[in-house]
């Protein structure tokens, strides 16, 4: 495998103007992501997991402001037009949304979007994309592929639908999937069919992934690396059994713990007191000071705390990381 | 009430707060009749909760909204405190709804937008006529809000002033307004943050133990279900497969379809994760219009044979109190290959 990242962002920052002012949505972030590894974003409703990746991608609104440096697979795309930006887009990186009907065309054949990725991109013709769209739909689990090349979405389950957007995500041979919450919306049964079927083509095509969740049980089956999302910023990350078996950001430590556990049945379930800050006032010192179990002192209120290393490449944003050695399992 | 002592009491046991017996919700619609509820029978006595769990489509939430006779059966009973509400007039339901609560899944779209939460919260205790006058309804709705954890300030609010889990606390404050023997929690936590839904799911417990309720907690989420209840029923394509503790499910599914669930839930250690093997079921649930004949489970069963498409299974019990509708109950399971584990084992 090689070392050079496919992704690599660095001090990714997106402010976007509002009719309430400017909102932070996404306050720094680095991160990156190797060819074959899968990256996972996870965090709480609002803490800019989305909005990271699309800035990154070149996908933020109009209204956003970005700041840092992206290189996809070694160019830095903050320095290309937009025009040559959105074809190392469409040529390198693949996309599933939480919904699939907003990649879908209700009113095309799913063989149409399937193969249109594949005329563009690829420069293949009409008949060879056809042939890849019913290969592809085959590859990613959809029964008699040659005839429902011709179907359309709404004749499509969900779950069904999600594995067509797969495809069209794949269509171009992507050295990128960006899968933003692409299993929320289905039952944990077909959710385990589509983690199954990234993962399998991941090990034969060796596709980078960034999978943004808010299910941990989800970041600990597909994760190689996972960046834990707070208030626009990384609190913590590193290696996935790492960050779970020794969280060290009180935010980590309390988010595993408020899981319920068989094997405390009838306890009441540890919470985190509160709700996370709001994009237009974020604090300048640790976002998470007011909920904080650890209720630190001055210099948590007002400073922001430096990402620091735990051990390895296992990385906290805390002035008091938490030695944990994950006993609860 | 009059209106419940006119009714000669059902020789029912009297703890059972409410029953479905072998009920059939059908809907008639232009595709064909969905049998969204197919033969459904659950009972839930006193201060116990009964979790409801099963795919997108199962017919949860319809057997929920049947005991609040906000869906018409096309066949069975449904039986509350005893009595048969199946056919009960208009009129006669507005006490029924005073008895039996709900609580949705999406606190946002559950209130209205234009009313104060507290005029919200007070709703309830003007129809059911709970309270007499003004002072008395707010001293009401202030304790209310201190009972789900509100401050009462929040009575002059209107719902986009309050977060997510704020909703849902004020939804379930509605819910207790008429003192109800039961509260169906259709997905009460499913649109809230990781933080919130434990919050909610200690509050929705307290509230059990500090003034008995009774509730039926329909989810996705396997583990909240698991966390918060006492007995368990699964549901496939109308029917209810599989019931038992949660203990007993736990351990030892008895149902193929059950076993696949659990199988599937994620779990948040990736050392367990990455050793673990999962059913995957293949192919999509067929439709509630044509459901299968003999086991509706079949066409994704991996241990169908060819008596299941000969026979409808029944529930049987596999332990005391532990039921499950299949004609290889137990041993379907065991027998049950599984997928290798997805990735070898080993760190970085
Ligand atoms: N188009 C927009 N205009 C204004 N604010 C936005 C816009 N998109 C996102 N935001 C704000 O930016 C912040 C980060 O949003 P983002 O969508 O990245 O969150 P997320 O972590 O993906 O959350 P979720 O789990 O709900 O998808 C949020 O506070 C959000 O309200
Ligand atoms: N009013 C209706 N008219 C026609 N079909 C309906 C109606 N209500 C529900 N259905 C259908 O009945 C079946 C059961 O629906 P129900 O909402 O009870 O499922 P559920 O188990 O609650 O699913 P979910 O987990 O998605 O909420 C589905 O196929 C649904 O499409
Ligand atoms: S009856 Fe047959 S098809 Fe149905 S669950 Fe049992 S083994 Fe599977
Ligand atoms: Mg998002
Ligand atoms: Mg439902």
């Amino acid at each position: 495998m090689s070392d050079s990242p496919v992704l690599d962002v660095e001090g990714l920052a997106v402010t976007i103007g509002t009719r309430r002012g400017p909102a932070r949505a996404v306050a720094g972030v680095d991160w990156s992501v190797q060819a074959g590894q899968t990256l996972a974003l996870v965090g709480e409703s609002g803490s800019g997991k989305s909005m990271s990746v699309l800035a990154a991608t070149g996908l933020a609104p109009r209204t956003a402001r970005v700041t840092g440096r992206v290189r996809l697979l070694g160019t830095d795309l903050t320095e290309v037009s937009p025009e040559r930006r959105r074809r190392l887009r469409g040529r390198h990186v693949g996309f599933v949304f939480q919904d699939p009907m907003t990649s879908l065309n209700p009113v095309l054949t799913v063989g149409r979007q399937v193969s249109e990725a594949g005329e563009e991109h690829l420069g293949l013709t009409r008949r060879a994309a056809r042939a890849r769209a019913v290969e592809l739909l085959d590859l990613v689990g959809i029964p008699s592929a040659a005839q429902r090349v011709d179907a359309y979405p709404h004749q499509f389950s969900g779950g069904m639908r999600q594995r067509v957007v797969i495809a069209m995500a794949l269509a171009c041979e992507p050295d990128l999937l960006i899968a933003d919450e692409p299993t929320t919306a289905l039952d944990v049964t077909t959710q385990a069919q589509i983690v199954e079927l990234v993962a399998d083509l991941q090990h034969r095509l060796g596709t980078a992934v960034v999978w943004i969740t808010h299910d941990l049980g989800v970041v600990a089956g597909i994760a190689d690396t996972v960046a834990v999302m707070y208030a626009g910023r990384i609190v913590e990350q590193g290696p996935v059994d790492a960050v779970f078996a020794h969280p060290a950001h009180p935010y980590t430590v309390a988010l595993l713990a408020a899981r319920p556990d068989p094997a405390a049945r009838g306890a009441d379930l540890v919470t985190i007191p509160g709700a996370p800050p709001s994009p237009w006032e974020l604090p300048t010192g640790c976002a998470f000071f007011p909920r904080c179990p650890v209720r630190g002192d001055a210099r948590c209120e007002h400073e922001l705390p430096p990402l620091v290393p735990v051990s390895g490449r296992h990385q906290v944003r805390t002035f008091y990381p938490q030695a944990t050695d994950g006993e609860d399992r | 009430m009059t209106e419940y002592a006119a009714v000669p009491r059902q020789r029912e046991p009297a703890e059972v707060v409410a029953e479905l017996d072998r009920l059939n919700v059908w809907f008639p619609t232009r595709a064909g009749v969905v049998r969204a509820v197919d033969g459904v029978s659950l009972r839930i006595r006193r201060g116990e909760t009964l979790g409801l769990v099963g795919e997108s489509g199962s017919g949860k939430s319809t057997a929920g909204l049947a005991l609040l006779r906000l869906v018409d059966p096309s066949a069975g009973t449904v039986r509350v405190a005893g009595q048969d509400v199946t056919r009960w007039s208009r009129r006669r339901l507005r006490a029924l709804r005073r008895r039996v609560a709900m609580v949705f899944q999406d606190p946002q779209a559950s209130l209205d937008p234009r009313r104060t939460i507290g005029a919200s919260i007070a709703e309830p205790l003007i129809v059911h006529r709970l309270v007499d006058g003004a002072a008395a309804r707010r001293q009401r709705v202030a304790e209310l809000l201190d009972l789900v954890g509100l401050r009462r300030e929040l009575a002059d609010r209107h719902p986009h002033e309050l977060s997510g889990g704020q909703r849902q606390r004020v939804g379930i404050a509605r819910a207790l307004a008429g003192e109800p023997d039961l509260i169906v929690l259709d997905e009460p936590i499913a649109s809230l943050d990781l933080s919130v839904q434990a919050q909610i799911m200690n509050l929705l417990r307290r509230l059990q133990r500090d003034l008995g309720l009774t509730y039926l907690f329909i989810a996705h989420d396997l583990a909240a279900v698991e966390h918060m209840s006492d007995r368990l029923a699964v549901m496939y394509l109308g029917r209810i497969v599989e019931t038992g503790t949660p203990a007993q499910i736990w351990r030892r599914p008895a149902h193929p379809y059950t076993a696949a669930l659990l199988s599937a839930i994620p779990v948040a250690d990736p050392q367990v994760e990455r050793r673990r093997r999962r059913i995957i079921l293949r192919g999509d649930v067929p439709s509630p219009v044509d459901p299968p004949a003999g086991c509706r489970f079949r066409t994704r069963c991996p241990q169908a044979r060819a008596e299941c498409a000969e026979t409808d299974p029944v529930l049987v019990e596999v332990d005391p109190g532990h039921r499950a509708a299949c004609l290889f109950a137990g041993d379907a399971v065991r027998a049950m290959s599984v997928t290798e584990p997805r990735r070898a084992g080993g760190s970085d």
